[in-house]
């Protein structure tokens, strides 16, 4: 045991990601690690930069004062989407790249296998951990609170220790980049490939410490969006009042709550194997992988629907407002909401018709698959019927909502022919498959997402952005994802396999030339997202909607300032029907001061989120690279930080109740100048963020 | 079917969305919100046409299950399959004879399969001749299927295993009775014996390529290996290695 | 007591004897139990996994052979009575006076949970003598991993006590003192009623 290997484990300069290309430099070495280098490089700037830009305007006491140990559920949620979109470059360039080496890949393509094996893996792993996660808790995290008229969620460090988790998990996945690889087990990570026989390297062990961090976040969310929708909802908001966001992010919380610990589960007794020498899955000594299966399966679906659930919620709101009328159909969104949410418990099965159950097993679960196509169609229908008679306005939300409505029903007929186990045995890991599910991610979750993201923007900023690059955006998306996926059905029916980075048979090529093209335009999407928001910020006074509703919302949070103060409301509100808002807007009640001001109890910022950040990195990472005396002495200082937070006392502070008069008032100042605008306004420079009233006949 | 359901949707959304379009002349009911009516429709349609699908999907499973035997007039060809990484081999026990990379069936007869793996889940597939099943270390599973006519078809590893997955390709021929004896009768006399040796080139991570040059065999891209004498057991020798955990040769014996 | 006091959560209320707590111990003491129903959660699947694998015994000893009942009778018998004293320490906390009695309580509680612990140990360690170690078959590997992650949290359970009493020194018993031990009084009881599980499903049931 040398000083060294005490020291650094079992890393070596043989992680960096140019080793091998320097000591073994053949063409596809060089091509490969002159892309893994550039990927390092761009990790390393990229941090760099962010340190040095930080450092030249002097903000790192703002940092940490406003932001890293804010408790906020506002800064907490805009933190989150911040992560969520850079994940979300990397996993768009890493798309392009699998994509492009697929269009030339009967030339020999450039990716060696072990490369792209790894692109595959930190592909979905990221999409769904680190970027549709962090974004959906972003945007419930921001909007539930103000929604149900409350200050703040129940549990507001556990929010911030949540944030923390997720970043860890994903500052993981990044440094990966830089030292030693990834692993190459897909983001499910089945055993016996991911066990130790076949894995030994620290590929596997960083997928699962990214994982396992990110999931314990996520549980600890669940935990602490449950409560504070049944515990801290305004005086009268009782639930059949609540807006539809909020009962999604009520389904969402509870699926986060029992489907975590399966994957807990699952990637905590593959750890124990691969450290341990257990033998829960390994091929010998009675391991038994497919019971890996079931768990992480049991988590799996589930999870798809936390992808899904806040995304119907956004269409909810952004249906109904954007059409100007009510939403259709409340009671039976709620009732599918929640049938979905039970009903994602009962289909695990169907990932994996053919490890060779029985075909009486088998047809059970693919019935049970098809009958979670009926909420959702209920609530595609109600949508749809929302915009029935309303005033629809085409904006950038609007035009996500109707492409969603469009493509998500293809990929749901899609979904019910997988159901059935015959077919599946056919299409089961071919593109069928990515096609199928990306079809229900990319227009569901991830237009979704980019919807609320618009939508919310201003109440968030106080500033709205650039409708015609969100336009050109989102049309890039749209059609972008039609040309990147479309190709992939025929590509499956012909019986192309996932995951494979090479083929010989060039009636495959035109396919995948189209599918790379769409890669390309969804890009170009993204760098739209980039331009429109500086371009958003350039124009902010043009753009700028202080009064705080831009769009004639029918939420509480619409009826706040923008951006809301810290404590949200100066008075919680009485709520005595469903779109309280519009209520209050037809019923004159809207812009008045309380008769009363009182001082106000907010938290006091904590540095527990951070610490349990860079703690649970630094332990993961020792882990990875078994550095012992690292994962001891981060795991002592994580668990004296908890004794000492239970130390703590004078965690809240009081906002005097001039100071909320004042800014209250101001408010209302403001209010009073802005002239009201009519939705034909709504995008010109005169939306200042109030609106006039147009009641229909 | 299920367009019935779909085509609404796709139909209505843009017609919904441009006619009652802001500044358009439709009518507007902002309070509008439910109709019992509608609400029966929209949920009982689907759910019917779930209850209708049900039934097919129950029987279909059943029919199409890889596990039941399909009809016949006479005996199925066994065939048990092994993958490995990164290739399979394919063994006649009642014929003595196997081959790697490449499976031959009598076209007009079906085969019976009966699949283990040595390394870590792998799943066959032949895309156009039916459904894939997995291949599990320890376990067995089963495969049913049959070639109409005779033919040349893909085959190919659905379940990722590694570097090599691309490669683990193989050729299943079709052939017609007569040239499926002649098969046979070529393995058993071209073929080489699966010597213990042999087998322990097979079970090395190499693609089937890499396989040939240990076995000593010459080059050829698609070049199958055939085996003209197989231990007998060997399959449930390779299978019960994973229960025994015993690291000894399944061909030596 | 009053009959007309509302429960703010399910479980020993302290009541308006202790104003202090009244706003925060609903939330609070709820979203302890929706932690307690994910932890659950993970022991239910863990029980799952053991079931599925009792027969992976990969022709090691199995739990006839392995299972020292005595022990595991002792150390229930610790348990249980340690939820009892916790009971009391809880009454102590709700109707007491002064910090004394609950102090009382809690370290004797601590205590038994201590010997549970030290027996527990024993026998693990007993069965690695045995060679029958988490790495000898798939069997052991989910005995390994469900019956200790029942100590760990029994430990934690401890750890926690003592910084509660380090509080107390520090602050007296103050409403995040109350607080904090009506959350681990959940806790506690529930590693009690998971062991109860454990000792039937896997010891008793082992033998049967």
């Amino acid at each position: 045991m040398t000083i060294l290997h005490l020291l650094f484990g079992r890393l070596s300069v043989e992680a960096l990601p140019f080793w091998e290309m320097l000591h073994y430099p053949s063409r596809q070495n060089v091509v490969n690690g002159a892309i893994a280098t550039a990927a390092g490089a761009v990790v390393l700037g990229g941090a760099g930069l962010a340190v040095l830009l930080i450092t030249r305007y002097r903000k790192w006491r703002v940092l940490w004062s406003d932001w890293l140990t804010s408790v906020d559920h506002k800064r907490i949620g805009i933190m989150y989407i911040v992560l969520a979109f850079v994940m979300l470059a990397r996993g768009l360039i890493e798309a392009n790249i699998m994509r492009g080496q697929m269009a030339f890949a009967l030339d020999g393509g450039f990716l060696s296998a072990d490369h792209f094996e790894q692109f595959f893996t930190t592909h979905g792993t990221i999409m769904i951990f680190f970027m549709a996660m962090p974004f959906l808790t972003g945007l419930i995290n921001f909007v539930m609170p103000l929604q149900i008229g409350a200050r703040d969620v129940a549990f507001p460090v556990m929010n911030s220790i949540s944030l923390g988790l997720t970043a860890a998990g994903a500052a993981l996945v990044m440094i990966s980049l830089d030292i030693g690889k990834f692993s190459t087990g897909g983001w499910s990570g089945y055993p016996p490939y991911t066990e130790s026989a076949f894995n030994p390297g620290v590929g596997v062990d960083y997928w699962i410490w990214a994982v396992s961090l990110s999931s314990l976040g996520s549980m600890m969310t669940g935990i602490n969006f449950a409560v504070t929708i049944y515990k801290k909802r305004a005086p009268g908001m009782r639930f059949m009042r609540m807006p539809l966001f909020t009962w999604t992010a009520l389904a969402t919380s509870i699926l986060m709550i029992f489907a975590m610990p399966a994957l807990t589960v699952a990637t905590g007794l593959l750890a124990l194997d691969r450290y341990l020498g257990f033998h829960f899955f390994t091929d010998h000594f009675g391991g038994n992988f497919m019971n890996y299966v079931n768990l992480f399966w049991v988590f799996g679906h589930p999870e798809v629907y936390i992808l899904i659930l806040p995304a119907f919620g956004v269409y909810s709101e952004v249906f109904s407002t954007f059409s100007g009328k009510t939403l259709y159909g409340y009671t039976s969104l709620v009732l599918a909401t929640m049938a979905i949410g039970v009903l994602s418990f009962t289909v695990w099965l169907h990932h994996f018709f053919t490890m060779g159950q029985s075909a009486d097993i088998n047809a059970v679960f693919g019935i049970a698959t098809m009958l979670i196509g009926v909420p959702t169609g209920v609530k595609v229908y109600d949508w749809l019927w929302t915009m029935f008679r309303g005033r629809v306005r085409f904006t950038v939300p609007l035009v996500y909502g109707l492409a969603f409505s469009m493509l998500f029903v293809i990929g749901g007929l899609t979904g019910i022919l997988l159901a059935n186990p015959s077919i599946d045995y056919q299409v089961h890991n071919t593109q069928f498959l990515i096609a199928h599910f990306h079809n229900m991610l990319v227009p569901g979750t991830l237009f979704g997402l980019l919807a609320g993201y618009h939508m919310w923007f201003p109440k968030a900023f106080g500033f709205r952005l650039d409708e015609r690059w969100g336009m050109f955006s989102a049309l890039c998306f749209i059609f972008g994802f039609i040309l990147a996926f479309f190709p992939l059905y025929g590509l499956g029916l012909l019986g192309y396999p996932r995951r494979t980075l090479d083929f010989f048979d060039p009636v495959y090529l035109p396919y995948m030339v189209a599918a790379f093209a769409g890669a390309l335009v969804i890009l170009a999407g993204l760098a739209g997202l980039v331009v429109q928001l500086l371009v958003s910020i350039l124009h902010k006074e043009e753009l700028a909607v202080p009064a705080g509703d831009p769009w004639d919302g029918r939420s509480l949070e619409w009826g706040l300032p923008a951006p809301p103060p810290e404590y949200n409301f100066s008075m919680l509100p009485e709520v005595s029907s469903r779109d309280a808002f519009t209520r209050a807007k037809e019923e004159g009640t809207a812009y008045r001061a309380p008769a009363q001001f009182h001082d106000i109890e907010m938290p006091k910022n904590s540095a527990m989120g951070m610490i349990v950040c860079v703690g649970g990195f630094l332990a993961a990472f020792g882990l990875v690279w078994y550095i012992w005396w690292l994962v001891v002495a981060a795991s002592l200082a994580m668990a004296a930080a908890m004794v000492g937070w239970g130390f703590t006392r004078h965690t809240e502070r009081i906002i005097p109740a001039h100071e909320v008069e004042l800014a209250h008032l101001r408010w209302l100042a403001v209010v009073a100048v802005t002239q009201p605008v009519s939705r034909g306004e709504e995008a010109s420079p005169s939306n200042a963020g109030l609106a006039v009233l147009e009641t229909g006949e | 079917m299920l367009l019935l359901v779909v085509a609404p949707v796709l139909v209505a959304t843009p017609c919904f969305a441009w006619r009652y379009r802001y500044g358009g002349s439709a009518r507007y009911t902002p309070k509008w919100s439910f109709s019992w009516p509608l609400e029966a429709a929209i949920w009982g349609i689907p759910l019917a046409i779930v209850v209708v699908l049900a039934v097919w999907l129950w029987q279909s499973t059943h029919a199409l299950d890889p596990y039941a035997p399909l009809p016949a007039t006479g005996p199925p060809v066994r065939i048990e399959v092994v993958g490995y990484d990164w290739k399979w081999l394919f063994i006649y026990p009642d014929l003595g004879v196997a081959s790697m990379g490449e499976m031959a069936l009598p076209a007009g007869r079906p085969i019976s399969l009966e699949l283990t793996s040595d390394t870590v889940v792998e799943s066959l597939l032949i895309p156009t001749l039916g459904s894939q099943i997995y291949a599990m270390p320890g376990r067995i599973t089963r495969l049913h299927l049959e070639a109409y006519g005779p033919g040349l078809f893909q085959g190919q590893n659905q379940q990722f295993n590694g570097d090599g997955y691309y490669q683990q390709h193989f050729l299943a021929r079709a052939l017609t009775p007569a040239g499926f004896d002649a098969w046979i009768a070529h393995a058993r006399s071209k073929g080489m014996p699966l010597s213990a040796a042999a087998y322990r080139a097979i079970e090395q991570r190499t693609t089937l390529v890499d396989a040939r040059k240990a076995l000593g065999l010459p080059r050829g891209i698609r070049g199958a290996v055939y085996f003209s004498a197989v231990p007998s057991g060997l399959f449930a020798r390779i299978v019960r290695s994973f229960h025994d955990d015993s690291t000894d040769n399944p061909a030596a014996h | 007591m009053s009959a007309a006091t509302p429960l703010q959560h399910p479980g020993i209320n302290l009541g308006p004897a202790h104003p202090e707590t009244e706003g925060k111990s609903g939330e609070l003491l709820f979203g302890f139990w929706v932690f307690l129903m994910s932890d659950a959660i993970i022991f239910g699947l863990l029980f799952a996994t053991y079931a599925v694998m009792l027969h992976a015994r990969a022709g090691g000893p199995g739990p006839a052979r392995l299972y020292d009942i005595k022990s595991a009778f002792i150390e229930t018998a610790a348990l249980l009575s340690s939820s009892f004293t916790y009971g009391m320490a809880s009454l102590a906390l709700k109707y007491g006076r002064r910090p004394g009695p609950l102090l009382c309580w809690l370290l004797a509680t601590m205590c038994l949970g201590g010997l549970f612990l030290r027996l527990e140990v024993q026998d693990f360690i007993t069965m690695l003598h045995q060679g029958a170690g988490p790495g000898r078959s798939g069997y052991l590997s989910a005995f390994f991993a469900l019956v200790p992650l029942h100590g760990l949290h029994v430990t934690s359970g401890i750890i926690w006590m003592l910084a509660i009493i380090g509080q107390i020194a520090r602050y007296g018993v103050d409403r995040e003192v109350k607080l904090g031990l009506l959350r681990l009084g959940l806790f506690w009881h529930f590693l009690d009623i998971v062991w109860v599980v454990i000792f039937s499903f896997i010891y008793l049931g082992g033998l049967a």
